[in-house]
């Protein structure tokens, strides 16, 4: 039944074989055919751009004001890619492996090796539009490590990756929109899928500004809507970013595929209080630099810097020396919230560890330059001055953003740091062309669930936006939309247009009607913390079950006691949010039968009944080496279906980092 | 600590606004600012009031979205920061907060303290890349750059776009914000090609946005959140004018 298309042939000839023989448009077919690409972030913005270079019509919707501000701008750390610039023995098949076993053998390996290979062209690519990468004095292109991995393949810009890519892809973007290839939906939110004869058509948007729902035709529809860690309320991702757009699709037949798998990345500023919006991650990059460790001692009352070497206790180094601190994130989540959890804890609240720059700072960067400029014997204040230029230099913006929030110079202190919700690897299920269950309705970017199993290595998400949106696609679809030649734009007066902006609207005056007494905001905040404490960094089944019964309770509170202040027809971001965190509670119920139906632990899932002696998380692949792709048949009403993974090339093994 | 904020209150783009006076309390040092807008919106929906609406989305100064106009200056009373990272700490018990949106005829006021900041995106439109299509590229290696112009470039490129140069601007002046791709892009031997087009292009489309013209009173890089430096208008100036001379023969 779940056909994931992956071409026959062998792993490294799959995507040249299929690339050699998939179905083309000409060019004056594709001036015929209408694409609606929904979201701007990378998956989105670089979609959008090819396929009008291509010659498609593109339409683009982003809730934003400008498509430069979807989320992918605030990524920090970087992006990979097999060059091997650093001649340290990388390679496609090097990076190929370390994403399926970063994943923790859940993921396709055809999609994966795709992924692998065309990350070489991403950053030609990106290079070509001016995105300004890291340079050494060479001029080449410089590269960083990031965990899960024993090379530096990563691209980085110094904290700002994710900006600098994005506005690459925002540019080509603007460049098609005013060749009059692409038209930009501003302040757009789509609310639901248009379905026709089993095909995705369109979709109901509603004007953010004027309030006013609008129907759109598309020849196909492509999802781009980012993750949805925000389900859990506190989260490093943006405010607005939400599961709506896929959560609509899910209900009109796109299965979701792996929802319980979320990362919960270690290094992140700690909660301070109940006023807490969001939370701001370190990057991981920090850690190839920065040292993480707590006190021996329970409860040190000692400042950090009071504490003598030998009584610091660099856990990560300690458990896993082979990797240390650059353990992939689940890994170094788990054993940051096993420290605290034994009362090691630092900070006022106990719930943080440390992550320290001052021996590498003096060590490495100090030192390097001291030699570099021909300083002898350089005393220890010159080696951090000299070792602070450099660091400041790598990683600056972050530095100044710890001290902005906390009000701690990390040049001098160690950061505090605990782990936060921040990807989410499943999404929704799609084939090899990245299409979903529902014909010519596709999902790219962290929308989908595709390539990294149940844990992302650090920089591969920006990776994959853009191995969807530049490279994939543009080939993937035309396979579809060869066939669809023939069909003509179908005006939006089709009762399926009809139907659909009619249960888009009665979905709106019943949220406006309920007229009760709590704010949406603080509905949303109970739903992160069931979430957070029984769907979070561990899970059990007691816990699950527990927390499916809240949910359900939640819901009834919901949608009898929501108060959504202003009007319909009127620019109201309160109701936007009502929107969408009514589909969030939705969500956070099938997260939590996902986890439930899950009994085993693996990668960023961990089931407290399945761990190794140590303490690591024990998969059972005899019973669970599958996709759950799950089918909503209608209320708290889901169907599992699977898709068996088969491992041809790659043994699954225990993941071992020591 | 508790705090008087007087905060200017507009329903759409088409009715006139005017200032509201509200109340805060037990706001903490270690809110952000944002945050301390949350708590007073939360007061609101309970009282069944209308909250106030403002542009926000990733509160960690690189979006672009919050631009929020306190106490006479864009982003407020911090140097380089954002709305979003301006935290509590910055001000005291008892004090009054005046906030206002972006003033500037380019940026029309949609609702309370959220501007249309369309006219950024259409000078992009208007010149703002470098045209190539996707599959068009060489080996990144095949480019080197000079360190040195490789992080000039950058520091050009960190522009969030917020607006906030045309907002402290008497003119209203977009040239902070359009000196800084015209640099990014001229910095780099791949921008090299549309050099000559790209500024006088853009330049127009400020011009036909509504945008003032620029008099080098600086007020722009004081507030500007990104410390993107006056250098780059003068690197502007000289692109057009070079540009000019060369389209007049
Ligand atoms: C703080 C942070 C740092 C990160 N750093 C890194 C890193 O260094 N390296 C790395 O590889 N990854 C990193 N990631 C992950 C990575 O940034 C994201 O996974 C990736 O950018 C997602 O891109 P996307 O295009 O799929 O979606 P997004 O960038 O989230 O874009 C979603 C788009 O969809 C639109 N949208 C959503 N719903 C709707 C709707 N209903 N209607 C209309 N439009 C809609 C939005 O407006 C937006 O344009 C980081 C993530 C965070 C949170
Ligand atoms: S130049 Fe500075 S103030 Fe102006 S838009 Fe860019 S970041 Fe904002
Ligand atoms: S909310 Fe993104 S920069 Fe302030």
């Amino acid at each position: 039944m779940l056909d994931s298309k992956i071409p026959p042939g062998k792993l490294e000839e799959k995507w040249n074989d299929y690339k050699g023989h998939v179905k083309l448009v000409n060019p004056a077919n594709k001036r015929k055919l209408e694409v609606i690409v929904v979201g701007t972030g990378l998956a989105g913005a670089s979609a959008a751009a090819s396929l009008g270079e291509m010659g498609y019509r593109v339409k683009a919707y982003c809730f934003q004001d400008s498509p430069r501000r979807a989320h992918s701008i605030a990524a920090q750390g970087g992006i990979n890619a097999a060059k091997n610039y650093q001649n340290d023995g990388d390679s496609v098949f090097r990076l190929f492996y370390d994403t399926v076993k970063g994943g923790d053998y859940r993921s396709r390996e055809a999609n994966v090796h795709r992924l692998a290979e065309v990350s070489v062209n991403i950053i030609d690519q990106c290079v070509a539009q001016g995105v300004p990468f890291a340079r050494e004095y060479g001029g080449l292109l410089n590269n960083r490590s990031f965990g899960g991995t024993q090379v530096k393949r990563t691209f980085y810009a110094a904290g700002q990756t994710g900006q600098q890519l994005l506005i690459g892809a925002y540019q080509a973007l603007e460049r098609q929109v005013a060749l009059g290839n692409v038209t930009m939906y501003s302040r757009h939110e789509m609310l639901d899928i248009v379905k026709i004869d089993g095909k995705a058509r369109g979709i109901i948007c509603r004007n953010l500004i004027t309030g006013g729902l609008e129907r759109h035709f598309g020849h196909a529809v492509l999802l781009c809507s980012g993750g949805y860690g925000n389900v859990f309320y506190l989260s490093t991702n943006a405010m607005g970013s939400n599961v709506t757009a896929a959560w609509k699709a899910h209900k009109k037949g796109a299965y979701f595929g792996n929802p319980c798998f979320t990362q919960i990345h270690p290094t992140c500023i700690p909660v301070t209080g109940d006023h807490q919006s969001k939370l701001t991650l370190m990057s991981e990059s920090l850690r190839n630099d920065g040292r993480i460790w707590v006190p021996k001692k329970k409860d040190d009352p000692r400042k950090a810097n009071d504490i003598p070497e030998d009584e610091r206790d660099y856990y990560l180094e300690r458990r896993y020396p082979a990797f240390g601190n650059l353990v992939p994130r689940d890994v170094a989540s788990r054993a940051a919230k096993e420290r605290c959890d034994a009362g090691y804890g630092v900070g006022t609240t106990k719930q943080a560890v440390y992550l320290d720059f001052k021996y590498n700072l003096i060590n490495k960067y100090g030192r390097t330059e001291a030699g570099k400029q021909g300083i002898e014997n350089p005393d220890q204040e010159t080696l951090i001055r000299l070792g602070k230029e450099v660091v400041k230099e790598e990683y600056g913006n972050l530095f100044d953003m710890y001290e902005k929030i906390t009000g701690e110079n990390p040049y001098e202190v160690p950061m505090r740091i605990y782990p936060a919700v921040h990807y989410t690897m499943g999404g929704l299920w799609v084939d090899y062309e990245l299409m979903t269950s529902v014909t010519g309705l596709y999902a790219l970017g962290e929308c989908n669930f595709s390539d990294h199993g149940a844990n992302r290595l650090g920089a591969s998400a920006l990776m994959q936006g853009l191995a969807d949106g530049y490279f994939v696609i543009p080939y993937t679809l035309g396979n579809y939309l060869a066939d669809e030649i023939g069909t003509k734009p179908i005006p939006t007066t089709h009762e399926a247009f009809v139907e659909a902006e009619k249960a888009v609207a009665d979905r709106i005056n019943k949220l406006m009607s309920i007229k009760g007494k709590q704010s949406v905001e603080s509905l949303h905040k109970r739903l992160g913390k069931i979430m957070w404490e029984k769907c979070g960094m561990a899970r059990n089944e007691k816990g699950l079950k527990e927390a499916i019964e809240e949910i359900r309770a939640l819901k009834k509170e919901f949608w009898s006691d929501v108060r959504i202040p202003g009007e319909i027809n009127e620019m109201n971001p309160e109701l936007d949010k009502a929107n969408r965190v009514a589909d969030f509670i939705e969500l956070g119920e099938l997260m939590c039968l996902d986890a439930l139906n899950r009994a085993e632990s693996c990668g960023g899932h961990f089931r407290e009944e399945s761990q190794t002696e140590e303490g690591e998380a024990l998969r059972h692949d005899d019973r669970f080496m599958y996709v759950s792709a799950w089918e909503y048949k209608g209320d708290s009403d889901w169907n599992l279906n699977k898709e068996e993974l088969n491992y041809d090339v790659i043994k699954p093994t225990q993941r071992n980092y020591k | 600590m508790n705090l008087t904020l007087k905060v200017w209150k507009q329903k759409n783009k088409d009715v006139r606004g005017s200032f509201e006076t509200y109340q805060v309390s037990n706001i903490s040092s270690e809110m952000s600012f944002l945050e301390m807008f949350d708590v007073l919106n939360e007061q609101l929906v309970h009282e069944g009031k209308e909250p106030i609406a403002f542009d926000h989305d990733c509160r960690e100064g690189i979006c672009g979205m919050c631009s929020m106009y306190i106490n006479g200056r864009p982003h407020g009373p911090w140097h380089g920061t954002t709305t979003c990272q301006l935290h509590m700490r910055a001000f005291k018990d008892g004090d009054t907060i005046v906030v206002e949106p972006w003033r500037a005829n380019s940026f029309p006021v949609l609702k309370d303290l959220i501007v249309d900041r369309g006219a950024f995106d259409r000078i992009i439109q208007a010149g703002g890349f470098i045209s190539v299509n996707t599959g068009n590229a060489q080996d990144g290696n095949n480019i080197p750059i000079e360190k040195e112009k490789a992080d000039q470039a950058f520091a050009a490129a960190a522009c969030i776009g917020c607006g906030a140069c045309v907002a402290a601007c008497k003119n209203s002046s977009a040239m902070l914000f359009l000196s800084a791709k015209v640099s990014h892009l001229a910095l780099l031997p791949q921008g090299a090609p549309e050099r000559k087009t790209r500024a006088l292009k853009m330049i127009a489309q400020m011009d036909k946005e509504g945008f003032g013209a620029c008099t080098n009173t600086g007020a722009c890089e004081a507030v500007c959140p990104k410390e993107i430096s006056l250098d780059n208008i003068a690197r502007l100036n000289k692109e057009y004018l070079g540009a000019a001379a060369t389209i007049d023969k």
